[in-house]
């Protein structure tokens, strides 16, 4: 069930440099409006919250809604003073949570 | 209904995408009132100044099940002055809410990029909120092409 994440991290940088992140979950987005062909509604099964945190640190998140699109895409920013890693997380509406780490290195 | 279905899915090559318009269509839509509600509990009643917000969206958006928004709040990002908080609301959707982005001094920059759902044409509303509670606003229109019957 778990999806592998797509992420696009700089491999260096430098101190003080804003780098840009882009990060893609592989993921249904179930709305909770769709029918199945008898009539009946799709249960709601959503992506619904997105962290990324840099040494333990919070850097970004969002609480996302059935509006945002299949295989959640989101792109943002960090400020970074110092080598470290990102910490990503997916949490979906069951309460499983898909995590990965990319490393950074500041000179 | 049908017919739509039907063309839809020539249109996407996407049977999944298609039904998902149908169910779009058929359900209840959001109203401006609804996407106001939101944005009034997001604010604790505050009215937010219009401004500081910059949003790009497409002008027309040929598929609505995947719509590439973005937005960038005019903010220093220091320890002190920084956004917090972006409200992104739907005023035409099943429902309004989209997204609520969080932002800290280190994100550099209070921006952010994603890929929604547009179920018709309609506004998108952006409101940003400082870490010194001072609220901001901006909205940009979207024609969604596929996605309401005829628009």
């Amino acid at each position: 069930m778990a999806e592998t994440p797509k992420i696009r991290v700089p491999k260096t940088a430098k101190k003080g440099e804003i780098v840009e992140i882009k990060t893609l979950l592989p993921h249904i987005m179930e709305s909770g409006q769709r029918k199945d062909k008898d009539g009946k509604t799709i249960p709601r099964k959503i992506i619904n919250k997105f962290a990324a945190e840099f040494n333990g640190k919070p850097v970004f998140s969002a609480n996302i809604e059935p509006a945002v699109a299949a295989n959640p895409y989101l792109q943002f920013s960090a400020k970074v003073e110092e080598s470290g890693t990102f910490k990503f997380s997916w949490t979906d509406d069951d309460g499983s949570v898909t995590t990965a780490e990319e490393k950074i290195t500041v000179s | 209904m049908r017919h739509l279905t039907r063309r839809a899915a020539l249109a996407l090559g996407a049977g999944s995408a298609a039904i998902t318009l149908v169910g779009w269509n058929g359900g209840a839509f959001a109203t401006p009132q609804a996407a106001a509600d939101d944005i009034a509990k997001f604010t604790g009643g505050a009215t937010p100044e219009k401004g500081k917000i910059s949003i790009e969206l497409p002008e027309i958006a040929e598929n609505g099940n995947t719509v590439p928004l973005s937005f960038a709040v005019d903010a220093p990002m220091t320890g002190t002055d920084y956004v917090s908080d972006v409200l992104v609301v739907a005023e035409g959707n099943p429902n309004p809410g989209v997204a609520t982005f969080h932002f800290t001094p280190l994100s550099g920059k209070a921006e952010a990029a994603t890929r929604i759902r547009l179920a018709t044409t309609q506004n998108i509303v952006v409101v940003a909120k400082t870490s010194g509670g001072k609220f901001y606003t901006g909205q940009k229109l979207v024609k969604v092409t596929i996605g309401g019957c005829g628009g």
